[in-house]
């Protein structure tokens, strides 16, 4: 009988048990005396985040492939459990095996978002893990971590061996074999992570020397030795039709967050948003052979008896294949009663053609992402769509009987003015407007415009990476503006306005373009009692405004407009798309000027240097 | 056409609730591309339902699910088939095809045998077998049961039909039902509370053996297992 870390007793006064048991269909399980390597594979959040992550899927598929290498998983125990682990002094485990992390080879944590950080933290003290990586002895896993927060691990440098930086299918194979290599001889951490450092897009923090100017800035970032890298550079698959896809997805018993069959369409994006991190840090574009992906379709529902199946993808309808693939989908899908969700298509007349014939309209909403509310603001952000575009699309969508549309928004970009925010509340106007203008026997009651809108947060490797970030009061005052416009417009009891907290959105802008001083105030905040900063029933903003006062770190140093000509954090990392690239992308922002996408015309980013993908079509 | 499955839910998955269970048979029918019916409308569901939720942390060789079939199918590939599609601590112990005018394990369902597995330290120094004896042989068994907004005062033997102890082990068979229920653990409760000793849910493991009709009439009953047929 599979045995349980938790007793009954334990396991009956928590929340969901079945978080922390383990035994899923498709989780595999190995004999440990057959195997070289313990990898566990982390998402620091709540079990049913963590299962909704294609990521760690793939890589769980791709390692347990290997056959002395045993994958297992291991995620943030919730509040109640983390309170008895504590008390009764139970080391936090792996769900296949349930033996404690600490005696693992490896410690994979997956960086997805920002307010995880202190999630990490707990993962590694309940682990029994020292959470210094100066701390660690020979005899503790080796922590690495991955992921879009990798591309600036910075701010938590000092809790990771090492970060792997890139796409996590290219070189483990080479990282596992030299760790088998040492381990057979006379083992030594330091010695291990001195020849790892060598390998390509692999960074170990602490070969490397980082000074400081008087203002704070960076004054020089070099490693420690001669032989160590410079510059870190970013792994990308080119061939992502051939690369490892896992066919037989572990099942959770529990409903996950993402409960549905994921197709991976693509990765990349041509769109070049100058927002957002995803859309550069993913070049080149790489499709996946739609013959792949209709094979992949059946053995995944087949495999795993999901009812839904979902496109993944950073902007769906740039597939190129979309047409043909979604045709099979829908075929393949009536026969066998399963629903299939679009998430990240442009709305317009193929479109909504494939949703009509998928979804229930008159339940399902549509979402558009203006972004802003201007169409200056939105040729500032290189938001390829226009007011045009968005309000035809919502007038066929309500033509096509749909009600319901979710509008996304940002506040606080740069160059931002008042009219830009109160373009928001006129273009939800506008939309609401396009509803009641259809004939009334044709409608479906009121409609229902949300609009949403976050902060605007400078990330690493965009092109306003070097923007300032607004203040906690002019975010208060931004999301005031915006609310009272809304409450003046005509159609205001079909509209709804809301916004991200500004607390936890500056926090993030803090620790998204921090640098190492960051590691000692996240450790400050998670002995204040910070953990699930993600959650909003758990952030508490005293606890960092105690460990910045604590650590005399001033936030509003990384919130700051940067310097075309400082070191940033990053800088060591190359992700392809070259710095210069980024300025000149700034530069035209400032002057609202538009950039054409990928397959309109090259604009010599530097991926190209990848040898294949979008910035090759034309050539195929 | 409809047809009962029994099956056993042992190990770990005994803290998966019964929501959970129900989603993780509708996982294993698609993987095993099982015959099963849909209801008609938008959003079609499988035609399925179980005849007593089981709760959270106990396991059972006696659970029974009802289906509606598509197709027929021989209880041999029924069997084989969901087996292999389902987790190992699930396993199909048979495949009966109802006849039309049998009623529903839900409708069905009287009563209920239990065992109740004293862990090695639990009541220590006490003769269970003996103690146990004397516990049934009580007038009546009065356990106070909580509801939502006040507490009652029961009379509980009634509901036990028959209880027996073998070395560590308590079997007891209640009822069970939408008319009559008794949760064992109560009768594990009052069974400490007549010993003196201060109970404690987790010093012994609950385990429902089987769920069964009544054949019979309420003045003489005669109570078959949920699978049982006269062929």
């Amino acid at each position: 009988m599979r045995k349980t870390a938790l007793n009954e007793k334990t396991l009956l006064n928590i929340e969901k048990p079945a978080r922390y048991t383990g035994g899923e269909f498709n989780s595999v399980m190995k004999d440990k005396e057959r195997i070289a390597v313990r990898f566990a594979m982390c998402f620091p959040d709540v079990y049913e985040i963590g299962m909704s992550h294609l990521g760690i899927q793939i890589l769980y598929h791709m390692f347990n492939q290997m056959e002395d290498v045993w994958c297992e998983r291991v995620y943030s125990p919730w509040p109640d459990l983390d309170r008895i682990m504590r008390e009764e002094s139970i080391p936090l485990f792996a769900l296949e095996s349930q033996d404690p992390i600490r005696d693992f080879d490896f410690l994979g944590v997956t960086l997805q978002y920002e307010m995880c950080y202190t999630n990490i933290l707990q993962i590694l003290d309940l682990g029994g893990i020292p959470i210094l990586q100066a701390d660690r002895s020979d005899s503790d896993p080796i922590v690495i971590g991955g992921g879009p927060c990798a591309y600036n691990p910075e701010p938590i440098a000092d809790f990771f061996d090492i970060f792997y930086i890139g796409e996590g299918e290219t070189v483990y194979g080479e990282l596992l074999r030299l760790y088998k290599e040492e381990r057979h001889g006379n083992y030594s951490r330091a010695a291990f992570l001195r020849k790892a450092a060598k390998i390509p897009g692999i960074y170990v923090p602490s070969l490397y020397n980082v000074i400081y100017n008087e203002d704070g800035t960076i004054q020089s970032f070099t490693p420690m030795e001669e032989d160590i890298p410079a510059q870190i550079q970013k792994q990308v698959v080119m061939d992502l039709t051939s690369a490892p896809y896992p066919d037989r997805p572990i099942v959770p018993y529990i409903r996950a967050t993402q409960d549905r069959a994921v197709l991976e369409i693509q990765r990349g994006c041509i769109r070049g948003c100058r927002f957002c991190q995803a859309g550069m840090i993913y070049r080149p574009t790489r499709e996946r052979d739609p013959k792949t992906l209709m094979d992949y379709a059946a053995r995944l529902l087949e495999n795993t008896g999901y009812e839904e199946i979902t496109l993944s993808s950073l902007s769906s309808s740039d597939y190129r294949s979309l047409k043909e693939l979604t045709e099979f989908l829908v075929d393949y899908c009536k026969d066998e009663r399963v629903n299939i969700s679009l998430p990240s298509l442009r709305i317009d007349a193929f479109s909504l053609d494939v949703m009509s014939r998928v979804q229930d309209i008159y339940r399902s909403s549509l979402t558009f992402a203006p972004e802003a509310g201007t169409q200056r603001m939105r040729d500032v952000i290189n938001k390829g769509i226009t007011e045009e575009d968005i309000l035809n699309g919502c007038a066929s969508a309500f033509g096509a009987g749909w009600n319901k549309v979710k509008l996304y928004f940002m506040m606080g970009l740069p160059t931002e003015t008042e009219a830009d925010i109160l373009g928001i509340a006129e273009l939800a106007e506008k939309v609401a407007e396009k509803y009641y203008e259809i004939p009334k026997e044709n409608r479906h009651g009121k409609c229902a415009v949300t609009a949403s809108a976050s902060f605007f947060i400078p990330k690493p490797f965009t092109p306003f990476q070097w923007s300032r970030m607004i203040t906690k009061e002019e975010c208060d005052e931004k999301a005031r503006s915006v609310s009272a416009a809304f409450r003046e417009q005509l159609n205001r009891k079909s509209m709804k306005f809301q916004y991200h907290a500004p607390d936890v959105s500056v926090l993030e802008g803090v620790l998204a373009r921090g640098d190492r001083k960051l590691s000692a105030v996240i450790l400050a905040a998670y002995r204040h009692g910070s953990v699930f900063d993600a959650w909003t029933e758990f952030f508490d903003i005293s606890n960092w405004n105690d460990a910045f006062a604590e650590t005399g770190i001033d936030p509003g140093f990384y919130t700051r407009e940067r310097n075309l000509d400082e070191i940033l954090p990053w800088d060591f990392i190359d992700i392809g798309v070259t710095k210069d690239f980024m300025k000149k992308e700034w530069e035209r922002a400032k002057l609202a000027r538009i950039t054409p996408n990928c397959r309109e015309q090259c604009s010599g980013c530097g991926a190209s240097r990848f040898g294949g993908g979008v910035c090759y079509e034309r050539e195929n | 056409m409809n047809a009962r499955i029994k099956f056993s839910k042992t190990g770990a998955i005994r803290y998966i609730g019964h929501l959970d269970l129900m989603r993780c048979f509708q996982k294993a029918l698609r993987r095993s591309a099982f015959p099963i019916a849909f209801t008609a409308g938008y959003s079609p569901h499988m035609v399925m339902s179980f005849a007593a939720p089981l709760g959270v942390g106990l396991i059972s060789q006696g659970e029974y699910l009802d289906i509606e079939l598509s197709e027929p199918i021989t209880p041999f590939e029924a069997i084989s088939r969901l087996n292999s599609a389902l987790p190992e601590e699930i396993r199909i112990l048979s495949f009966r095809v109802l006849d039309d005018k049998e009623k529903s394990g839900m409708a069905e369902v009287a009563a209920a045998d239990y065992r109740v597995s004293f862990y090695g330290t639990a009541l220590p120094g006490i003769d269970i077998e003996k103690s146990f004896l004397a516990f049934l042989a009580q007038p009546s068994i009065v356990i106070e049961k909580e509801t939502k907004r006040s507490s009652k005062v029961v009379d509980i033997k009634p509901m036990i039909l028959e209880g027996k102890a073998e070395g560590r082990d308590l079997f007891l068979k209640v009822l069970q039902g939408s008319r009559q229920n008794l949760n064992p653990a109560l009768v594990a409760k009052a069974f400490f509370e007549f010993l003196k000793a201060p109970y404690d849910r987790y010093s012994f493991l609950l385990e429902r053996v089987e769920l069964y009709k009544n054949e019979g009439d309420e003045e003489r009953p005669l109570l078959r297992p949920l699978d049982w047929s006269e062929e």
